[in-house]
């Protein structure tokens, strides 16, 4: 269990104090396919039966001072984002090996990479409120970095809009995780999220709420929040990109799932009607935004927006089937952009950019493998039944359809109709792009590519070793998303007290 | 008749100030060569551990000292006869960081005076006065042993600003602070006999003895002994005295101009040893003398803190100069030092005083690399350390380190928890306005935390001067190294510095 805390974190170490291991290409992949064995033997040594109940428990104090312990454990709903964390930033390591980034230092880039995974699995794993607030700052400097130091153009501009922001938000999360802690006494995730909100007024609760959904949705991000993400995803090098949108805005929504719903139902209750709306808004500016762009990274971005929207349109119900299809959205969106964004980094190094109109028409026939990868990931972006990006959607309108007692009924339709809105409109741009990208006739002469010429390598075989486990995690949970419900409805439906 | 004196107890300030007239009689009598200088600075140092070594060893044994007791006959009021000088915890947690502080301060000398004009004995002197009086200040217990202590913390102070002789920069330095000083001790003293004419005493706990016989009731029939009128006016007036000394707003403005034209050791003496000395006297008066006066003095600390964090942000945003960056910086910081006070719970001081020992470890070390940097030559001007990481990987590697320390960010867990334990206190007391105020300032610190960090890692443009070598740069580097590994220490374990704060 500390094991996958403790190998990136000895791995960062090791490179800091000993330079030479990082000129090995396979150093940082070999760090982070060690925590990936470990998340799956910890995925296979899980109890399934027991899925609600935190299991692996480690609980040292660590600052009595603060009444801070070092509590982790890991239950249904941290363990598949425990292993798709472990999961993308081997693949990041495993792209990272042929695919260098151009301003060189790679073990810098390793460093910062693998202090990431450090951060991102101690938040999956805390069970402490105060363990999880150190875990979610631990990503904001290696983060920065790694937008400011191998970003694009305006990078820095990015970078410092990226933790300006976070920081702000992360603020206002302590401020709320402490107001909870000098009402309620304890940190302990475990014992609040059983207490239901029990010795919480509801006043409490309700300012509690809003300052630690304020704080969440700044990560998520959610609309109007949501403005230093797209400035991020875009300048952000490839492997920050992947990890940007398939873990750290995880983070955000999860903290919602893990702290803010079951800890303080009565503030959630108050609130949710805002959440939704605000849910919906992004969804559907999302959308609109997408539809606007002209560059392939943005758009991704926007769509991440959207995406996200659906995924706290799901918490927003307050239903076990709206938690169940927040997290798994979440998962899928982690999976399917992780995908885009590989994708999307393969056509700027092979064409130069990633603007549309540069890129011209006809990749499939160009480079047929490259053009099917990017058509299958938008076609799961845009939620096709059979891949996972369907089910999160449509689990989330049908909890808008029936959301919980006590919230308005006629309201949460309206949600779902515009939520329904926003699927269509997603699918308009995701096909008006790739009808423009993939199809039509390969444009004569070389565009693009710069020196190389018109011979664009298609998929090299480590780009092919990065996304394939993508595609079929995007099918196998498309066909069967039962492996991934029976995880976390359990833990949903303890929390939310309905059994 | 005889007092008795309790040497063991008044053995640090003795130590440091026998110290300070065996260097003068030293510089007086050694020919003036370049190892005089190193030998001056090494007797000081060792002056300074001798000093560090008592409060080390009063700890260990757990007493409770206390001498310059009022004798029993002449006592008025019952109980133990009040003392001036008390050796208690918070007396060694603030003596202790001042003279580690000044451990690091003495080395950061010693690089500073190998390549210049600066007579070294008279710097060693007023180095070693300034330190006695930091350790005296903790452990004083009378309205005017506080002030004595206080001046002995000040005067010194400008003398070493001014040492730098023909340096325009510096005399001016020293000039604008002794202005502001004098004004500022004058402000106080006329608190401090407001006070003493109200309780007709200067201990301490004879004045808080005297308060609580006579409650403030503002709204009671029978006029009350003590003028509330009065008494407002002299704790407004001690604190304006005590907030010179920590940089708080109004009394901020001094703080850039000196940090910058005084040396840089000078400059990392004020902004921890002086600043350490400040909020021991605060938190003597407030918590000793005034305790129970805290309806009246907590708004108003409270807002001096919000404005004062908000003050030295603000300013610090636009500096291009290091030491004015951190000048203004240790202003915002003491604003988050004094947030607790001004919600007056019952954590208030231990969380204070946590923020404090944490805060002197990251900007004592911060100032070292800055020390360190400005010997490469240049203005130290933030573009200065452009590149930093490839020409000189662990002073920049300390100064990263030291400056998310300050910005309160993982992987410098240190500054975050002592921000988490400053939250605490605020939520806990029920000052929420307070809260987002200082969440809101960590935002804009961040940026310029972040900006300087960033710079380090950032290619330069221009080939880098060879760093020097020598005695000077090897007390540089133990400078930097006891700045780290306290910081590193305090980011591991946070309990070291609660348990000793509590």
């Amino acid at each position: 269990m500390i094991a996958m805390l403790a190998v990136p974190l000895l791995g960062a170490a090791v490179l800091v104090v000993f330079p030479g291991p990082a000129r090995h290409p396979w150093y940082g992949a070999a760090v982070s396919g060690v925590t990936l064995v470990l998340a799956l033997a910890l995925a296979v040594r899980f109890d399934h039966t027991r899925a609600a109940r935190p299991q692996f428990t480690v609980d040292v104090p660590w600052i009595p001072g603060l009444g801070l312990r070092f509590h982790l454990g890991i239950d249904g709903i941290s363990l598949p984002l425990v292993v798709l964390t472990a999961l993308l930033t081997f693949l990041c390591f495993v792209h990272l090996v042929r695919h260098r980034p151009e301003q060189g230092r790679i073990r810098a880039l390793v460093i910062a990479l693998l202090v990431l995974e450090v951060g991102m699995t101690g938040t999956f794993l805390a069970l402490d409120l105060l363990l999880f607030f150190v875990f979610f700052e631990i990503v904001l400097v290696p983060m920065y970095f790694v937008i400011a130091v191998w970003g694009g153009a305006g990078r820095r501009a990015a970078a410092v809009k990226f933790i300006l922001y976070t920081l702000l938000g992360s603020a206002l999360l302590l401020l709320g995780l402490l107001l909870v802690w000098a009402h309620a006494g304890t940190l302990d995730m475990v014992r609040l999220a059983q207490a239901q909100g029990a010795g919480l007024s509801r006043a409490v609760q309700i300012i509690a709420f809003l300052a630690i959904g304020l704080g969440l949705a700044v990560k998520a991000p959610m609309w109007p929040l949501h403005t230093w993400l797209p400035a991020a995803h875009t300048e952000a090098p490839t492997v920050g990109s992947v990890l940007l949108a398939g873990v750290l805005l995880k983070m955000g929504t999860y903290g919602f799932a893990r702290i803010a719903i079951p800890v303080l139902p009565e503030g959630a209750a108050a609130l949710a009607p805002w959440l939704g709306a605000f849910a919906v808004a992004g969804i559907v500016y999302g959308s609109l935004a997408c539809l606007a762009q002209r560059d392939l990274k943005r758009m991704i971005a926007y769509s991440s927006v959207g995406h996200m929207g659906f995924v706290l349109l799901g918490l927003a119900t307050l239903t076990p089937v709206g938690m169940n299809a927040a997290l798994f959205g979440n998962i899928a969106h982690g999976l399917i952009t992780g995908l885009l964004f590989f994708v999307a980094g393969g056509i700027k190094e092979r064409y130069g950019t990633t603007e549309l109109p540069r890129l011209g028409t006809g990749m499939l026939a160009r480079l047929p493998y490259l053009g099917s990868l990017l058509t299958f990931a938008c076609v799961a972006s845009l939620g096709l039944p059979g891949l996972a990006g369907f089910w999160g959607e449509m689990l989330a309108l049908l909890g808008a359809f029936q959301p919980a007692a006590g919230l308005s009924r006629p309201l949460f339709l309206v949600f779902m109709a515009v939520g329904g809105v926003g699927t269509v409109l997603t699918a308009a741009y995701f096909l008006r792009m790739l009808s423009h990208l993939t199809h039509g006739r390969p444009p004569a002469g070389t565009i693009g590519g710069g020196s190389r010429g018109a011979a664009l390598l298609d998929v090299s075989a480590y780009e092919l070793a990065a996304w394939t486990p993508l595609v079929v995690l995007t099918v196998v949970l498309g066909l069967w998303p039962k492996a991934l419900l029976s995880l976390t409805d359990p833990v949903v439906q303890a929390y939310l007290g309905t059994r | 008749m005889i007092q008795s004196i309790d040497y063991a107890a008044i053995a640090s300030p003795l130590v440091l100030a026998l110290m300070a007239g065996v260097v003068l009689l030293l510089d007086a009598f050694l020919p003036r060569t370049g190892r005089t200088r190193t030998t001056l600075g090494l007797v000081t140092l060792a002056g300074v551990l001798a000093a560090l070594a008592v409060p080390a060893v009063q700890a260990l044994s757990g007493a409770r000292l206390r001498t310059f007791c009022v004798p029993a006959g002449l006592s008025r009021d019952p109980g133990p006869p009040p003392c001036s000088f008390v050796v208690d915890h918070l007396t060694l947690v603030f003596g202790a960081v001042a003279l580690a502080a000044g451990v690091v301060v003495v080395l950061l000398s010693m690089a500073q005076l190998a390549e210049s004009t600066i007579p070294p004995g008279e710097w060693y002197f007023l180095l070693l006065c300034t330190l006695a009086g930091a350790v005296t200040l903790p452990a004083s217990r009378d309205l005017i042993m506080l002030v004595i202590a206080l001046e002995l913390v000040s005067l010194p102070v400008f003398a070493l600003a001014a040492l730098k002789r023909y340096d325009a920069r510096g005399s001016e330095a020293a000039l604008k602070m002794f202005l502001v000083s004098v004004v500022s001790t004058a402000v106080m003293l006329f608190g401090v006999s407001l006070l003493y004419g109200l309780t007709g005493s200067v201990h301490l706990s004879a004045i808080a003895a005297r308060l609580a016989a006579a409650p403030v009731a503002p709204g009671a029939s029978v006029p009350p002994a003590v003028p509330v009128g009065v008494l407002t006016v002299a704790v407004v007036l001690v604190l304006a005295g005590f907030a010179f000394k920590i940089a708080a707003v109004p009394f901020h403005f001094w703080a850039g101009d000196v940090y910058q034209g005084a040396p840089v050791p000078v400059a990392a003496l004020l902004s921890v040893i002086s600043k350490a000395a400040g909020f021991a006297g605060l938190i003597l008066v407030l918590t000793t003398a005034l305790a129970g006066q805290a309806r009246l003095w907590g708004p108003v600390v409270a807002v001096l803190a919000a404005l004062t964090m908000t003050a030295g942000n603000l300013l610090a945003l636009r500096q291009r100069h290091a030491v004015r960056l951190l000048a203004w910086s240790s202003v915002a910081q003491s604003g988050y030092i004094l947030a607790p006070l001004g919600v007056a719970g019952k954590q208030a001081v231990p969380a204070s005083v946590a923020y404090l020992v944490i805060y002197a470890a990251m900007n004592i070390g911060a100032f070292a690399v800055v020390a360190a940097v400005s010997r490469e030559g240049g203005r130290n001007e933030l573009d200065d350390y452009r590149g930093l990481a490839f020409r000189a990987p662990v002073p920049a590697l300390a100064l990263a380190f030291f400056l998310v320390c300050l910005a309160g960010l993982p992987p410098g867990l240190s500054g975050m928890f002592a921000k988490i334990v400053v939250f605490r206190e605020i939520v806990a007391g029920g000052a929420g306005w307070l809260a987002v105020v200082m969440a809101v300032n960590t935002v804009i610190a961040l940026y310029y935390y972040i900006a300087w960090t960033a710079r380090l890692f950032t290619p330069a443009s221009a080939p880098a001067p060879s760093s020097a070598s020598g005695p000077a740069a090897s007390a540089l580097t133990i400078a930097i190294t006891l700045g780290l590994v306290a910081s590193v220490a305090f980011s591991v374990a946070p309990q070291l510095v609660l348990s000793i704060a509590g």
